[in-house]
Parts: C-alpha cells; sequence; structure tokens
C-alpha cells in the first residue's frame, strides 16, 4: 500500500495528490489528518502525475504539508452478512450502535453493477400497503421503485413509516426486511423512523444506515449505495423480499450539485451536473427481481420538492427513472387531510401487472380508471364554479362536486393508522361511484357494475 | 494494424490514452487489461481521448490500449432478428451466460451465432454480373421473414453455391479488379456511416398504426418521421410500445436508451407471446430489441442509436419497410452531453454541445422510402419515431426544438390529460402532421373517398370546442346558445368515444382504419343530425338523453370482424331522430 504526502491543493471537498503511482480510477484513500485523525476518500480524476481525491469526511483540518494520503488499492466495498439486521450503522457503514462491527460473509462493490434486463422479472406481486390511494389508484407491486415527492412541511415520514408497517403480500409468510438510509436529514427525524421502528418491532428485520444533517454532506453520495448493497445482497443472496426507503434524496443531489462545482465541472439545469439523470439511475435501477431468484428489493425513495415545483430538475430526473411517483399535495394537507396523497398527479407504471383477476380483483383497473375520471372531471368544476357559481352548473356537474368532496373526505383521507384491505378499498370506490348515474361509467365494465356496485346502487334507489 | 499505447488519465466513462500511433478518429480499442471497448472521440498530438462502453473503475495510468484500426461496426446477416442486444449489438443472453445476473465489464461476446448452419438457397448463378446490393440468395431467418444476403462488391459471379452454411462459410466469390471477394452469409458495417441507397422518394403510404388519434388526425407516412415528446408519466413508452405492437411494419428495431430496466423485460416477455394479426406469429419474429438501461455505461447509449438504425437500414435494402423506435433521443442527447463535458468542449445551450441540432438531424434523416442498389429493383422504407423527454415538459429545450425542426410528424403528449386518464395522452390540437396532405390519395382511394371531409370537419369540431371552452370558464354552459352547447356535445363525444383507447383493452388496443372510418362517421352523423334536429326546435335535453349514445361510447369494443356492428348503430342514429322529429 501506498502512502503520499504530496499534496499540493485542497479545494471544498477535493484533494489533488502529485506524483502518485498505480492508482486506479475510483479506488478508495485514506487520508491521515495532521491531527491524526483518518478519513475515507475515492479518485475521482487521475493522470499519470496527479490524483484528485473526494474526501468523505470534509477536509477542514487538513494542510498541504502535513497531510498523508493512503490509496487501498481497490474500489469502495461494503462487508455485508445477515447479522447486519437490527442494526444501526453510519453513513459511511461504520457501526453507530456501540456494538462490534458484525464479521462480513462477504465483500461487495457499493456501485454494483447494471442487472442485465434479459436477467430481470417483471415485477408483479401486489403489495398491500393499507392505503386506499395507493391501493386502489397507484398499486405498488413487489421490485418497483415508487418515490414520494413531497415538499417541506409536508408529512411523508409518517406515510413512509405507516406503508413499511402495513405493507403485506399475500403470501405472509415470506421473509421480509426493510434497509433504511437517511440522506442528510435531522436528528430528529432519524429519532421518529427508529422509535416507530422499535414501537412495531421492525427493527429487528432493519438495517439502517445514518447520514445526518451535521454529518459530512459528501458522505451522502455513500450512504443509498451502502443501503442498496446491503439490500441486493439479503434480496438475491438471502432469498428476503426488501423494502429500501431512502430519505431524502434532495440532500443527495445537492451534495453531487457540490462536488461537481467543486470539480469546476459546466453545470447543467440549475446548477446540477449534466450527467445527474445517469447517476441518480444507478441509485433507482438497482431495485426489481431477477429471475430464478426469491428475494426482490422495492424501493421507496422520498423527496422534497424545492418549492413545491415538480419540474425542477431532482423530482423531473427522478420521475423519468422510476416507476411513478405518489405525489403528496399541500392542498389536502391544508384541509386536514392525512395521507394528503393527491391521485392526480401520481402514478404507478406497474400497476396494471399487479392487478385484477387472481391478484386483487377482477373490477379493480375499471375501478381506479373511474375514478380518476370522475375525480379529475369534479376537480375542474370546482374551479369552474368558483367562477360561475353552483348554481349555473347543470345537475350532472353537481353531482360530480358532490363526489369529488366525498372522495376526499373519505377515500383519500384515512389517518395514519387504519390499515384497509383492498376489497374495502375497492368497495368504497364503488360507494362513493354510486352518486353517479349508471351512464356516467364508462370507464368500468358494464356487468361490474351490478355485480359490485349493486349493493351500493340499489340502496340509494331504495331511499 | 492493432497499435499499442497506454493510458495517462481517467475521469469518468472518457480515458486518455498516449502514444496509440496512426490511430484513426472513431477507431474502436480496447482498454486495460480487461479490454474493455471503447472508441476515439478526439485526438490531439499524441494523445487519444477515447470513450469507454464499460464501466472504468479501478483503470490505472500506465496499463496498456490497443487499436483495433477499425471503427465501431455492426455484424450484419442473418440472427439480427429476435435478438435482444446492448448498445453495441452485443447480445444480453449471450452476456448472461457469460456473466450472470449482473453485466460485469470485458465481456466478448460475438453480435451473430457463427455456429448456426442457415440453409441458403441462391438466386444468382454463376458468371453473372453483380453489383454490390444484388440479392445473390436467400435464408429463411424467421418464420415470417426471408433474409435476402447482398451482394458487398461489384464485378463477376465466380462461384455461388446453394447449401447449408454457418455465417463463417464462403458462399461464393465476386471477382472485380482482378482480385477474389469471397461472399459469405453476413458482412460488416460501420454504424456512423448511413448505408448507401439509389433513390430517395417522398413518403406516399401511411404506416397504419391502429391508434385513432394518430391514423386520423396526425397519420404518420411509411419511410417518414414522428418525433413523441412529453413530460414523465404522459405514456411515451406505452405510445412507443403501442406502435411498435400493432404498426404495419415488415420489421421492428426498438431501442430502449437510457431508460428503465423493467420496461425492457416487459417488452422482451410480451413480445413473443403477442400474435401478429397478419401472420398468425409471435411479433417477436420480426423484431430486434437494442437495450441499454439508463444504468449501463453512458457511451454505449450514445452508440445504441446508430446500431439501432444501421440495423433497420440494412432490412430497408432488402425491400423491406422498417419502423424504428428511439425511447428516448433525450437521453441519447444528454449522453452526447455527458462525454461533451467530460471533453471540456464549450458547451451551447443548457450545456449541450453545439454540434447537438447537427447530430440529431443526420440521425432523422437516415429515415426514408428509397430504391435500394442493386438488383431485382425494390423499395424499402424506415420510418423513425423518436420518444423526447424534455425536463420539466417543456419543450423549449434544445432537445425537443431541435427535433421539431427535422420531424414531420409531432404527437403531442399533454400530461393533463394523463392525469385524467384520457389515453393515449396525445393532445388533438397541439399535434400535427405534415403528411396529411400527401397522404389524403392513399386513404381516397383505399379507405373511403370521405375520409378527409371527415377528418377536417371532426378537427373543425374540436377546435371550435376549444374557442367555446374558453367561454365557458367564464360564463357558465347554460349561458351558450343551445347548437353551441350541442357542439360542446358531439366534441366531448369524439374526445371520449374515438380519441380515448386503451392499450391494454384487447379489442380496443387496435382499430383498422376501416373501423376507424365506420366510427368516425357514425359520430358526424350525429353531429349532423343533431344540428338539424335544434333547427327543428328539438331541445338538447332530449339529444343528450338520447340511448343511441350509448352505443356509440361502446363501438370502440366492436371486434373487426363485426363492423356491420358499428355500421347499424349508423342506421340507429338516423332511426332515433327520425323518431325525436315524429315526437
Amino acid at each position: 500500500m501506498k502512502e503520499y504526502k504530496t499534496v499540493s491543493q485542497i479545494a471544498g471537498p477535493l484533494v489533488f495528490v502529485d506524483n502518485v503511482v498505480g492508482v486506479g480510477y475510483n479506488e478508495l484513500v485514506e487520508v491521515t489528518l495532521p491531527s491524526g485523525e483518518k478519513q475515507k476518500g475515492q479518485v475521482l480524476d487521475i493522470t499519470e502525475k496527479v490524483a484528485v481525491v473526494q474526501v468523505f469526511g470534509g477536509t477542514s483540518g487538513l494542510n498541504t504539508s502535513d497531510t498523508s494520503v493512503k490509496f487501498l488499492g481497490e474500489t469502495m466495498h461494503l462487508g455485508v452478512s445477515e447479522d447486519m439486521l437490527g442494526r444501526v450503522f453510519t453513513g459511511l457503514g461504520e457501526p453507530r450502535d456501540n456494538a462490534p462491527k458484525p464479521v462480513a460473509e462477504e465483500r461487495l462493490d457499493i456501485s454494483g453493477a447494471a442487472i442485465n434486463p434479459y436477467s430481470r422479472e417483471e415485477p408483479r406481486d401486489f403489495i398491500q400497503t393499507g392505503i386506499s390511494t395507493i391501493d386502489c389508484m397507484n398499486t405498488l407491486v413487489r421490485g418497483q421503485k415508487l418515490p414520494i415527492f413531497s415538499a417541506s412541511g409536508l408529512p411523508h415520514n409518517q406515510l413512509a413509516v405507516q406503508i413499511a408497517r402495513q405493507s403485506k403480500t399475500k403470501d405472509q409468510k415470506e421473509e421480509f426486511a426493510v434497509v433504511f438510509a437517511a440522506v442528510g436529514i435531522t436528528h430528529e427525524e432519524a429519532s421518529y423512523f427508529m422509535r416507530d421502528f422499535e414501537k412495531t418491532g421492525a427493527l429487528e428485520r432493519a438495517v439502517l444506515f445514518l447520514n445526518l444533517a451535521d454529518d459530512p454532506s459528501v458522505e451522502r453520495i455513500i450512504t443509498p449505495r451502502l443501503a442498496l448493497t446491503t439490500a441486493e445482497y439479503l434480496a438475491f443472496e438471502k432469498g428476503m423480499h426488501v423494502l429500501v426507503i431512502i430519505t431524502d434524496m434532495t440532500n443527495y443531489c445537492e451534495a453531487l450539485r457540490e462536488i461537481a462545482s467543486a470539480r469546476q465541472e459546466v453545470p447543467g439545469r440549475r446548477g446540477y451536473p449534466g450527467y445527474m439523470y445517469t447517476d441518480l439511475s444507478t441509485i433507482y435501477e438497482r431495485a426489481g427481481r431477477i429471475k430464478g431468484r426469491k428475494g426482490t428489493v422495492t424501493q421507496f425513495p422520498i423527496l422534497t420538492m424545492p418549492g413545491d415545483d415538480i419540474t425542477h430538475p431532482i423530482p423531473d430526473l427522478t420521475g423519468y427513472i422510476t416507476e411513478g411517483q405518489i405525489v403528496l399535495s399541500r392542498d389536502l394537507h391544508r384541509k386536514n387531510i392525512t395521507p394528503p396523497v393527491d391521485p392526480l398527479p401520481s402514478l404507478s407504471r406497474l400497476m396494471n401487472l399487479g392487478i385484477g383477476k387472481g391478484s386483487t380483483r377482477e373490477d379493480h383497473k375499471g375501478v381506479a380508471d373511474q375514478l380518476y375520471a370522475a375525480y379529475a372531471n369534479g376537480r375542474d368544476l370546482r374551479s369552474l364554479s368558483a367562477v360561475v357559481g353552483e348554481e349555473s352548473l347543470t345537475d350532472i356537474d353537481r353531482k360530480y362536486l358532490r363526489f369529488a368532496d366525498e372522495f376526499e373526505n373519505r377515500f383519500i383521507r384515512q389517518g395514519n393508522t387504519e390499515d384497509r384491505t383492498i376489497e374495502q378499498t375497492l368497495d368504497l370506490g364503488w360507494e362513493l361511484l354510486s352518486a353517479l348515474p349508471e351512464e356516467e361509467l364508462k370507464r368500468v365494465k358494464l356487468d361490474f357494475i351490478q355485480k359490485y356496485g349493486g349493493k351500493f346502487r340499489n340502496k340509494e334507489k331504495k331511499e | 494494424m492493432a497499435v499499442n499505447g497506454k493510458l495517462s488519465r481517467i475521469t469518468g466513462p472518457v480515458v486518455v490514452a498516449k502514444d496509440l500511433k496512426g490511430a484513426k478518429l472513431y477507431d474502436v480499442v480496447k482498454v486495460g487489461e480487461e479490454k474493455l471497448v471503447g472508441e476515439i472521440i478526439k485526438i490531439v498530438g499524441n494523445e487519444s481521448v477515447v470513450q469507454v462502453y464499460e464501466d472504468t473503475a479501478g483503470l490505472k495510468p500506465g496499463e496498456k490500449v490497443i487499436s483495433t484500426g477499425q471503427p465501431l461496426s455492426v455484424e450484419l446477416g442473418p440472427g439480427i432478428l429476435r435478438s435482444f442486444y446492448d448498445g453495441i449489438q452485443r447480445p444480453l443472453d449471450k452476456i448472461e451466460q457469460a456473466a450472470g445476473a449482473f453485466i460485469t465489464r470485458g465481456i466478448d461476446v460475438s453480435p451473430l451465432d457463427h455456429k448456426k448452419k442457415w440453409d441458403f438457397k441462391a438466386t444468382k448463378k454463376k458468371g453473372e454480373k453483380v453489383q454490390a446490393g444484388d440479392i445473390l440468395g436467400e435464408v429463411q431467418e424467421t418464420d415470417v421473414i426471408t433474409h435476402r444476403i447482398l451482394a458487398t462488391e461489384s464485378g463477376k459471379l465466380t462461384d455461388i453455391k446453394s447449401g447449408k452454411y454457418t455465417l463463417d462459410d464462403q458462399i461464393g466469390t465476386i471477382e472485380a479488379r482482378n482480385k477474389k471477394h469471397p461472399e459469405r452469409l453476413y458482412h460488416n458495417w460501420v454504424v456512423r456511416k448511413p448505408r448507401p441507397y439509389r433513390e430517395k422518394f417522398p413518403p406516399v403510404v401511411p404506416l397504419s398504426t391502429g391508434m385513432r388519434i394518430v391514423d386520423t388526425f396526425s397519420p404518420i407516412a411509411k419511410g417518414g418521421t414522428a418525433c413523441i415528446p412529453g413530460p414523465f408519466g404522459s405514456g411515451k413508452t406505452v405510445t412507443q410500445q403501442s406502435l411498435a405492437k400493432w404498426s404495419d411494419a415488415e420489421i421492428v428495431v426498438y431501442i430502449g436508451c437510457g431508460e428503465r430496466g423493467n420496461e425492457m423485460t416487459e417488452v422482451l416477455n410480451e413480445f413473443p407471446k403477442l400474435i401478429d394479426p397478419k401472420t398468425g406469429k409471435p411479433l417477436m419474429e420480426r423484431t430486434v430489441l437494442i437495450a441499454n438501461t439508463s444504468n449501463m455505461p453512458v457511451a454505449a447509449r450514445e452508440a445504441s442509436i446508430y446500431t439501432g438504425i444501421t440495423l433497420a437500414e440494412y432490412y430497408r435494402d432488402m425491400g423491406y419497410g422498417v419502423s424504428l423506435m428511439a425511447d428516448s433521443t433525450s437521453r441519447w442527447a444528454e449522453a452526447l452531453r455527458e462525454i461533451s463535458g467530460r471533453l471540456e468542449e464549450m458547451p451551447g445551450e443548457e450545456g449541450y454541445p453545439a454540434y447537438l441540432a447537427r447530430k440529431l438531424a443526420e440521425f432523422y434523416e437516415r429515415a426514408g422510402r428509397v430504391k435500394t442498389l442493386g438488383s431485382p429493383d425494390r423499395e424499402g422504407n424506415v420510418t423513425v419515431i423518436g420518444a423526447v423527454s424534455p425536463p420539466g415538459g417543456d419543450i423549449s429545450e434544445p432537445v425537443s426544438q431541435n427535433t421539431l425542426r427535422v420531424t414531420k410528424v409531432f404527437l403531442a403528449l399533454d400530461s393533463s390529460l394523463a392525469q385524467r386518464r384520457h389515453f393515449p395522452a396525445i393532445h388533438w390540437l397541439k399535434s400535427y402532421s405534415l403528411y396529411t396532405e400527401t397522404l389524403d390519395p392513399w386513404y381516397e382511394e383505399n379507405i373511403a373517398a370521405d375520409w378527409p371531409r371527415l377528418r377536417n370537419d371532426a378537427m373543425a369540431l374540436l377546435q371550435k370546442e376549444a374557442e367555446l371552452q374558453e367561454i365557458v370558464q367564464l360564463v357558465g354552459p347554460d349561458a351558450l346558445p343551445e347548437k353551441e352547447q350541442a357542439i360542446l356535445l358531439v366534441a366531448k363525444m369524439i374526445r371520449e368515444d374515438y380519441l380515448q383507447q386503451s392499450a391494454f383493452h384487447e379489442v380496443d388496443a387496435f382499430a383498422t382504419m376501416k373501423k376507424q372510418h365506420a366510427m368516425l362517421k357514425t359520430i358526424m352523423r350525429f353531429h349532423e343530425r343533431a344540428m338539424g334536429a335544434i333547427d327543428l326546435g328539438i331541445q338538447l335535453k332530449t339529444i343528450t338523453g338520447m340511448k343511441v349514445r350509448e352505443k356509440i361510447g361502446r363501438m370502440k369494443e366492436v371486434p373487426e370482424d363485426k363492423l356491420k356492428d358499428i355500421e347499424a348503430v349508423y342506421k340507429e342514429v338516423d332511426k332515433e331522430f327520425d323518431g325525436l322529429r315524429k315526437e
């Protein structure tokens, strides 16, 4: 192992080391500060003479004369084992719970490798989260990556915890695990997650990686990758169904921008690097199922949209990679509707694979489409009636208006603890739709209107 | 030809090699001990800048770099169809055999199967004079596609024989300029060089896509170009996949360029199961898939577009009609941007390189309806349909704008339509096709003489609806005269009962032009009669409550072999309106 004392320049998180020989790109580095403290880093750019090293722990206290840099001869690896379950680690993978480091069964490169699309298997197992807006209208399936698009001040953490707590599949005997990566969130938020995991007993089946707001920001590049390496190992080697929660991806992107600007790269939109799409994809694409292997990796990244703007590069690029999104709405939150999931901009791309006869119920797709169309119509009419007044609307329009209100109050609103089965959710949908005349229900098959909606419709008529 | 140099700098997917003497721009090089594949993209003095198609972690300055002296090329020969390639034509199933479920580095697999024996039937005879591009003979590639073997040289055919051959066996010899050229079942072609043809024609035949919004209002021509821009979640990929499934092209090249892995898996699982209505065989028999997902190396993503279009041109040269779907060209442009940034080039708009417009135009210009080289005389075409993913759905950005300048059809995906589950979420007013008029004679001759009129009338109604909606926003619908309210009603019927189409419904997913015509004719008849009825003093409420409207709404579910049922609805429209008059 080679050690150098030839640091020539320090700029932000970057350290330039001169006259290095035989160092590889992306190689792991150990930097010894003048104080004797040690920090990890990674080679970002290497020429025959100079290596540019990105230091994870921050560069305060470094100088050019007394700093020594050791190149460790390999890219960053993580020792993984089943014993990691129930443990808490730092954002760099060191134990944070005062217990010894678990003995590694395997050492894996944390940047992983792309799953061959030929080896993938389509995600199609329905996961019941117990939340109507997700189960019915934006169905989650095992192996999907479905981010929560939130904004500051909205209860995304409560929603994530509720999903982690309530999620189940038809076959409940299967082994599951939760991998949680905190990326630059506050101590308070992190302890909310830990308390809830502890309370519900989920902690035993969880691996936590915590990079908190006061930890070095450059570490945030590493934390999600450690989490996903662990998740892939538990899923594809140990056959578990792993739910990965990463919060908050906005902080990850900020760290990416910080490094790019320290390297004086040509910036793309809003100063974020031009390769942010590719970089994010190396995180989000690490989800799915593989032919012939039992386990799955399902990803729930959370991000806060700066300024509630869904066209901001972070949610925008995320939406182009992930298989849909769950969007939280400030308007619904203000109306005190929990969880404030706005179904209209939300989407699950893999929904069609996981629903229908055999997995949920044959009328599922029709009900979901009909609810969508009716609620969208109701919302449009709301803005119209604000201008022209409710009286000048037609009868049928007024029915839609009322439908939209009922839909928000009964379907979307369910609180943080109510756990609805898919059947309850679909029946509730039919009940709400019974307020609309039959000829308006063009999205559902005719026979289903009687078969599933009948009990609600007929009751209505009798009254 | 091979020359050795050594690595001097590594920064992401771009590396610099020294001492590659005689290396040319765009030559393929093998980098490092693991022989990673790369391509020279810039030469400065003694230094060659190389983009590497694989992950570069762990590479060290001083490692060996070998130039092959050849530019990036593809293997063209039987066995391409039904394949599933990465961006540089490596078969992903072979990669799985070699490396398992995760793609590791330095895997060397050949694009085509060189062991398999093909049954070659010669159609040219020994002693004949041949031109490059002449069909020498045929191989049955899949159950539905005959692969025509094209001469690669002009000269005298001194030897040719039918029989069972592997790709490497010699099937014949062409003597030209006193040199003997061995002919094989395959040859190589440089991906960045368009394949030559004799003449290019304007497109005059529509590509039947089965999507009503496309075929009726924004038709795509065979040999034409189209672009589909839209924000995420608006249904670009579903639209692209529907076009790949149902368009009446003979060959489909589908490029998943920097998109999701699961989406490609879906195509891969679905196509072998989908039966082509024309041939009764799986769609996969005429399809080649190219996947370079977003997390696969970015330089190979840049190459994937060229790999795909070269394969498409090759089948065009055999005389086939080829559709190429590229999903998404924005990811390709981003790959250009990323490489350009690593080269520290002066950026143009939004960080994209200044040559973005030229590269996009060059790519779309490889589409077209052509008379190919060689005999017998034949025509082939390549239709290019590119998805564009504008950031935030705002098409004022450079990739969308430069694409719009070169493509002739614009299918505007709209997120507000997608949110109310109006699929395909293609906006009828924002979309356009510059082929509409050139294709009208075809529609008049092959579908119905009144097709252009029906289309224009329906479009006028939708346009009128948009104007009326603005008034409704201010004063409410009741303030409009009955006649205008009736226009709103019919426009709504066009939108919901005609334009909305479910890609997942067994019947509705595909509508022939005959069915489209019958449906549109019925709705427009309803319009005509409704206008007449209002003139006679019949109330709008009565028209809104008509029973036949329900049947019009279910016309889309009428199977192709029962088009009479739609005609029956047409008659019922007349009957019910006649009845209204009597009351």
